[in-house]
Formats: structure tokens, C-alpha cells, sequence
């Protein structure tokens, strides 16, 4: 979706602001909303991309004014109700007024060191890659109202397939919950000028990591 | 004290209470869902204990010093930065899409995620505040020298900047450049000189002569 969340080459927002020292988590509820988003995700009721699209469809005065952890936290409170895993009476409540629905798996602590490495999102493919590293190619020119990873600047601009990097599961499918729809990933690189006009600088280059459907060939 | 809200009585109570909202909304849901069965507290103790001390970015610190120190280690790595990273025994498992990029004195190379926040947890720990801001997301791909002077760091201009946009499960670090003068030095005081940001690519290593 063309969402607030999309936000490169935007202007506006000012300078980067490092925080010297900064600790991990800014208080302790920062700590215990990313733990539950965490722990839930562990039980398999969605996908990361599921959860992606939770935090893009955030209203964008709240995206913007909201804290990261704050996003995480409504976004986990939205999912929750929307899968009818909880009740929004029960969210108001703060207790739960039914019994829990059984899910495949729940989280111990003894489990927990092995849920730190990321798992794999490689699948076998549906059919040969269908573009090799150095073919230049166009992205599509595409503005689904659901969640995709083809940022909006790098949208009908024409760059050169660097690296292929791997068949791996369609974040567009995937988020809507429609399966993992395997599509081959490449390491497609632009010029900055392609991107940004005549003013960018000269040697800047900019790659995005593509989804095939994402491509023609140019 | 306020007089003249609306609140009930019973809500003074809160006034005194250093509970914000938030912690009192995390902590609320968190109750909702350990009644439902659906999350074991002490799982959450544990995946908070282990990003305050286990995972950070003194781990990618030693992949780089390692790297620094051991061609061979250095082209494994930026062959295939996952099965470098698992052999190298700092951790048990890492995802497998990791991708070391390594910088010369041609190219600089920085990190950014532009439509959310992903982050190469697994080495550098959570990401900070400001990679996951509007700022550094909206400028990364079209001004990086500009973010780069918002960090104090001014590249020569023979260096050019490559910017890699998160866009898919792939994770990237950067491989900086070896200071000079650190010729015969440990891999551990290598790991001293490796900061977050330069395997971001918002920063450089640490200047040696100010690691003593």
C-alpha cells in the first residue's frame, strides 16, 4: 500500500538524531510489548509480513507521532482482535472474560535461545529464475492497497540485477494470508539518477532487494 | 493536583503511580494473554534478558575483527556471511540470508531499511531509535552524505556511496575497513575499534589511538 510507512526520498523530517549511550529499551514496556509480539509470533497465528501489514495500516498521524514500541504494541492488540484470538471487551477489561482458542505452540523460556536466529524464508521455487545477474530490468509500475516490498521511489526505474539470492516466500501473498507463493529474490542496483533526477549525486547507487513479480525485463 | 477533571474518584489513585500509560496498556494485554494461555511470562523475561545481555553488536564487532584478522574468514565471509557467522561459534544459529558488504576505499557502503525497520538482529542486536526514524529512512537512499555529515562522518570524495534499501529477508552488515596502524594487533582490541554504526555504514571504526 502507499502508506506513510514508505518513506524513501521523502523530505521534510529533518536531521538524524543519534542518541549517545542509548539503552536497549527506553523503559520496561518496551521491552515486555516486543516480548509479546515475539512470544505470538512464535505460535505461528501469522506470518511476519501479516505483521508488517499490521503496522503500515496504523492510522498516519499515529505512525508518525507514535513510538516504535507503541507501534508494536497496538499493532499486536489490532492483530489479536482481528483473529479473534481476543476480544477488544477483553483488551478494555484487562483480564480475559473467555477461555483461550488452542494455538499449535506456545513459547517456554527454556525454548526462548532458539527462537533468536531469524528462521528461513527460502522455499522451493514454483519455476526457474527468470532473470540472471547483469540483465537490466524495469520495475513495475505498481501501487497495490495491500502490503508489498517494492518501495514507491524505485517504481518504473530501470536497474541492473546484481545478485540472485535465493527463492523465498512472497511478502504481497503472504500478508494476506494466501500461502507462501515462493518467487525468486534479486539484489537489483539503480543509479542514483534514476532514482532521483539530474541533481542526485553523481556516483550514488541505490539497490533494493526485488521480488520477481516485481520485474520485467528492460 | 488536578480538581476539576472528570475522572472518577477511584482514579486518583493513578495520579500517584509512576506507571505509565503505556506500561499500564503493555501490562494490561500481557495479563490478557497469559489468562488465555496464550504466553508464558517467563518466556518474556527471557527474550528481554537476552537482548539487554546476549545479542548486540559486540557480536558483529568480532565477526569484523575476525575478519580483519583472517583472509581466509574474510572471503568465507563475504561468500556467504550466515555459514561464516555459525562456524565462527559466537552463535548457535543464524538466519540464513546474512550478507556482509564490504567496504573500500572506492565504496562506502550503508545499511537502511526505507518501508519498516529490519535489521541484522542476530549480529548488531536491536536497532536504535534513530535507524528505525523517519529522518534516516526518508534520506539513506537519496542523500546518504548528508546523513553521513548528520553522524560528524565526511567521506573523501573519491569514496563513493552505495546505499542497500532492506526490502526483503535479506540482512546486511558492513565490512569497514581496517584502520591503519593496527598492524599485529589481537582480534579483541580489533573488536574494541568496531562500532555499531560502522557496520551500519553511519559511522567509521573508532580511531586507534583512542583505544589504548
Amino acid at each position: 500500500m502507499d502508506g506513510i510507512h514508505d518513506m524513501g526520498g521523502m523530505h521534510g523530517f529533518g536531521k538524524v538524531e543519534p542518541e549517545p549511550n542509548e539503552p536497549v529499551f527506553h523503559a520496561e514496556w518496551e521491552g515486555r510489548a516486543l516480548a509479546l509480539n515475539r512470544a505470538l509470533g512464535y505460535t505461528g497465528i501469522w506470518t511476519i509480513d501479516q505483521t508488517r501489514y499490521g503496522i503500515e495500516r496504523l492510522p498516519p498521524d499515529f505512525y508518525l507521532t507514535a513510538s516504535y514500541y507503541k507501534k508494536w504494541a497496538v499493532r499486536l492488540e489490532n492483530l489479536l482482535v482481528e483473529k479473534g484470538l481476543v476480544g477488544a471487551d477483553e483488551i478494555k477489561a484487562g483480564h480475559a472474560l473467555r477461555p483461550g482458542k488452542p494455538l499449535k505452540r506456545k513459547l517456554a523460556a527454556a525454548d526462548v535461545p532458539n527462537t533468536l536466529s531469524r528462521g528461513s524464508f527460502a522455499r522451493p521455487a514454483q519455476a526457474p529464475a527468470r532473470f540472471k545477474a547483469g540483465d537490466r530490468v524495469r520495475t513495475r509500475n505498481i501501487h497495490p492497497q495491500t502490503h508489498t516490498r517494492l518501495p514507491r521511489y524505485a517504481r518504473d526505474r530501470v536497474g541492473i540485477v546484481e545478485a540472485i539470492r535465493g527463492c523465498h516466500v512472497f511478502p504481497d501473498t503472504a500478508a494476506l494470508g494466501k500461502g507462501d507463493d515462493p518467487q525468486w529474490v534479486y539484489t537489483v542496483l539503480f543509479e542514483g539518477r534514476e532514482l532521483w533526477g539530474e541533481n542526485a549525486e553523481p556516483t550514488l547507487k541505490v539497490s533494493i532487494e526485488a521480488f520477481e513479480p516485481y520485474l520485467e525485463p528492460a | 493536583m488536578a480538581q476539576n477533571h472528570d475522572h472518577d474518584h477511584d482514579d486518583h489513585h493513578e495520579h500517584g503511580s509512576e506507571l505509565s500509560e503505556m506500561q499500564l496498556r503493555v501490562r494490561a494485554l500481557e495479563t490478557v494473554l497469559a489468562e488465555k494461555g496464550y504466553i508464558d511470562p517467563a518466556a518474556l523475561d527471557a527474550i528481554i534478558e537476552a537482548y539487554e545481555t546476549k545479542v548486540g553488536p559486540h557480536n558483529g564487532a568480532r565477526v569484523v575483527a575476525k575478519a580483519w584478522s583472517d583472509p581466509a574468514f574474510k572471503r568465507a565471509l563475504v561468500e556467504n556471511a550466515s555459514k561464516a557467522v555459525v562456524a565462527l561459534g559466537l552463535m548457535n544459529r543464524v538466519g540464513d540470508h546474512l550478507i556482509a558488504v564490504e567496504n573500500s576505499p572506492k565504496q562506502h557502503n550503508m545499511i537502511v531499511c526505507t518501508l519498516c525497520s529490519c535489521y541484522p538482529w542476530e549480529v548488531l542486536g536491536l536497532p536504535p531509535v534513530w535507524y528505525k526514524s523517519a529522518p534516516y529512512r526518508s534520506r539513506a537512499v537519496s542523500d546518504p552524505r548528508g546523513v553521513l555529515a548528520d553522524f560528524g562522518v565526511a567521506l573523501p570524495a573519491g569514496t563513493d556511496i552505495r546505499v542497500w534499501d532492506s526490502t526483503a529477508e535479506t540482512r546486511f552488515i558492513v565490512l569497514p575497513m581496517r584502520p591503519a596502524g593496527t598492524e599485529g594487533w589481537s582480534e579483541e582490541k580489533l573488536a574494541a575499534l568496531v562500532t555499531r554504526d560502522c557496520m551500519i555504514g553511519t559511522g567509521l571504526p573508532k580511531n586507534p589511538k583512542d583505544v589504548a
